[in-house]
């Protein structure tokens, strides 16, 4: 089996408070492959952001790694000096943002901005530089990419912005790239457009692609692998199409109960998870899910679940630990 | 954008004929300028006949057209203490304050624009709260005592500088300059640097604020995510945002640093039109108040004027509204 791309171990992000450190991740452990979409999905606040942020090294103070290991491609990168780092922010690790409207510099031309990201990663001069800028456009599928590499930012929509972040993402031909919510702020067709639009990329390129998100409708399209995050820890985390269809984890459950099907009975509820996830200062002793399950048992409440495979997924919960069950029985 | 520039143009104009108005009312409303010119034993035949002479007689729309006219002419009358053309003693004085405002000026923005940079880039080391707390000091403290505490420090103790007047100058034409002899730099160094610290504490706030706030921006984040080098970021993008609203106020306190030289230049006895104007208050000479009045104005109203320009070159997105109008 060859080297995933990307390979979190065991991290931890800490948060210094007056109170003492928050910790906003936990223990996160996940792969991706080459050419492999995994999606992230969990409410606001379970760490998705964070997690991103981490793999990229964009962690700010007063936050930090305190424990655990990142490695791209093999190689240790969570430890890196500063300027390390930057080196591989961009052309080896890719970051789109949320909001397609403020990612782009105002007063710059969009092409001199792909010229200032191709020239800092790749030995190219000004001319060159210029026309891989024109063929990144036209890759990302702008239209006239020869005129509109002359652009300002808001003579485009937003749906040809998050284009033009996706061609400054790609730029120095990443093999990560980590898209934090990339299609949350644009319209429902954009959305698609541009959801298909990194697919193709990753495809066609072999990049790799954490795919942050809480739309599962985006997961099920795009994704390869999902991880379903909760309170800073993956509470499930397997294929797509087994997390979505046989949700194993409480919480996976109630989450995909809570998605309205068009063919379902109209009448019938959806599911919904009572309660609100914990506050990061207030995260609850064994398993951060138990006040909000409904088949929380002692141990749920003493003992914090450890990742248990079942089939081809991994999940964090008490309920599968079988072989716990029996040796107590 | 010729459009736009010539509607600005256009606005402005009518500011000049509004403050022409106020202007010209100060001579119907501050006395009468008769009893300011002739002596006390002038007799009432004397004093019609200077009237009738300075055309005080006539009615109010027909002396405003003529003072309209002529002010459009930079021609402000007489001037009731010096019995010298009024324009003639501004065009004497404008490049002592003209001088003083532009080195007050340079002075505040390279220094404001460097220490707010500084301050917001390291904003937790200890130089830079020392300077955020120097700099409300600079903020606070009145100009005039700023000057007479620089006199003492610098002149009256130490003698390092003149503690008045403008030293040696040089002659070009009409104008004179103080920047080409020993003297007279020695004589810029203190006015300048009192009539600047307050814009250079403001523009330092300023630059700092603003920078703190674009580096919180998506587009820095991205562009840090891109790999660009720090330089980079700080320098060319988040500077170049920062400088948009500094460009605004800076033009502006360009302005009011020739409305606050009549201070420093009391305090330096800086022979500028600051100065004139504060002789003009104290002996009621008319003339002088009312041309000062529109000179300044006149001032402020161009540099408004270059600031909008100014802010469509930097910001593309003001050219596009330009280009679109409502």
């Amino acid at each position: 089996m060859s080297v995933p791309v990307l390979s979190v171990r065991n991290l931890r992000v800490e948060f210094a408070s007056r109170r003492g450190a928050l910790r906003a991740i936990d223990g996160v452990s996940f792969d991706i492959a080459k050419g492999e979409v995994l999606g992230v999905v969990g409410e606001s606040g379970a760490g998705k952001s964070v997690t991103g942020l981490a793999a990229i090294g964009l962690i700010d103070p007063p936050g930090r790694i305190a424990g655990g290991e990142i490695l791209l491609s093999g190689l240790r990168i969570d430890n890196l000096p500063a300027e390390a780092m930057r080196r591989i922010r961009g052309k080896r690790i890719a970051m789109i943002f949320q909001d397609p409207l403020t990612s782009l510099n105002p007063l710059y031309r969009i092409g001199d901005q792909l010229v200032e990201t191709i020239r800092t990663h790749l030995n190219m001069n000004e001319t060159q530089a210029r026309k891989r800028a024109v063929d990144l456009l036209a890759e990302v599928g702008i239209p006239a990419p020869d005129k509109r590499v002359d652009a300002y930012p808001h003579e485009f929509s937003g749906g040809m912005r998050q284009r033009v972040v996706i061609a400054l993402a790609i730029a120095a031909e990443p093999e990560l790239i980590i898209a934090d919510e990339p299609t949350t702020a644009l319209d429902v067709s954009v959305q698609a457009q541009i959801i298909a639009l990194i697919k193709r990329l990753g495809r066609d390129h072999g990049t790799a692609v954490m795919l942050v998100t809480h739309d599962m409708g985006v997961i099920a399209e795009t994704s390869d692998r999902v991880a379903v995050m909760y309170s800073g820890r993956i509470a499930e985390i397997g294929p797509v199409r087994d997390v979505v269809q046989n949700p194993l984890h409480p919480y996976a459950k109630g989450l995909m109960g809570a998605i309205p099907t068009l063919t379902g009975d109209a009448s019938q509820r959806l599911v919904q998870i009572p309660g609100s996830m914990p506050r990061l200062s207030a995260i609850p002793q064994g398993c951060a899910f138990n006040p909000r399950c409904s088949f929380a048992f002692d141990r749920c409440r003493a003992e914090r679940p450890e990742p248990i495979a079942v089939g081809a997924q991994q999940v964090a919960c008490h309920l599968y630990d079988h072989a716990h069950a029996e040796s107590a029985a | 954008m010729l459009a736009f520039i010539l509607r600005r143009a256009l606005q402005s104009i009518g500011v000049m004929i509004a403050v022409g108005i106020i202007a010209f009312t100060m001579f119907r409303f501050a006395g009468d300028p008769v009893n300011q010119m002739v002596a006390i034993d002038t007799t009432p035949a004397q004093r019609a006949e200077v009237r009738a002479s300075l055309g005080l007689d006539d009615p109010v729309p027909v002396q405003f057209a003529r003072y309209f006219i002529n002010a459009v002419q930079f021609k402000f009358g007489v001037s009731y203490q010096f019995r010298q053309p009024v324009s003639a003693l501004l065009k004497e004085r404008m490049p002592a304050t003209l001088e003083l405002a532009t080195c007050a000026t340079v002075i505040a923005m390279v220094f404001g624009i460097l220490m707010g940079i500084y301050s917001a880039l390291r904003k937790d080391s200890f130089f830079a709260k020392v300077l955020q707390a120097v700099s409300l000091i600079g903020i606070s403290l009145p100009t005039f005592l700023i000057g007479i505490l620089l006199i003492y420090l610098f002149a009256v103790t130490l003698g390092w500088l003149p503690s008045f007047g403008r030293g040696d100058v040089v002659k070009f034409g009409w104008w004179t300059t103080g920047l080409l002899t020993i003297s007279g730099l020695k004589a810029l160094i203190m006015p300048s640097v009192t009539l600047g610290l307050f814009q250079m504490t403001l523009i330092m706030r300023l630059v700092r604020a603003e920078m703190l706030e674009v580096l919180r921006t998506d587009y820095i984040r991205f562009a840090r995510a891109r790999g660009l080098t720090t330089r980079a970021i700080h320098f060319g993008h988040a500077l170049k945002n920062t400088l948009v609203p500094v460009i605004t106020v800076a033009g502006l306190q360009f302005g009011s640093v020739i409305a606050f030289a009549i201070i420093t230049e009391t305090v330096f006895q800086w022979p500028g039109m600051g100065l004139l104007f504060v002789q003009a208050v104290q002996n009621v000479d008319i003339p002088i108040m009312a041309a000062y009045l529109l000179v300044v104005s006149l001032i402020f109203v161009t540099i408004n004027l270059i600031v909008d320009i100014l802010y469509t070159v930097v910001d593309p997105r003001l050219r596009a509204t330009i280009n679109r109008p409502a």
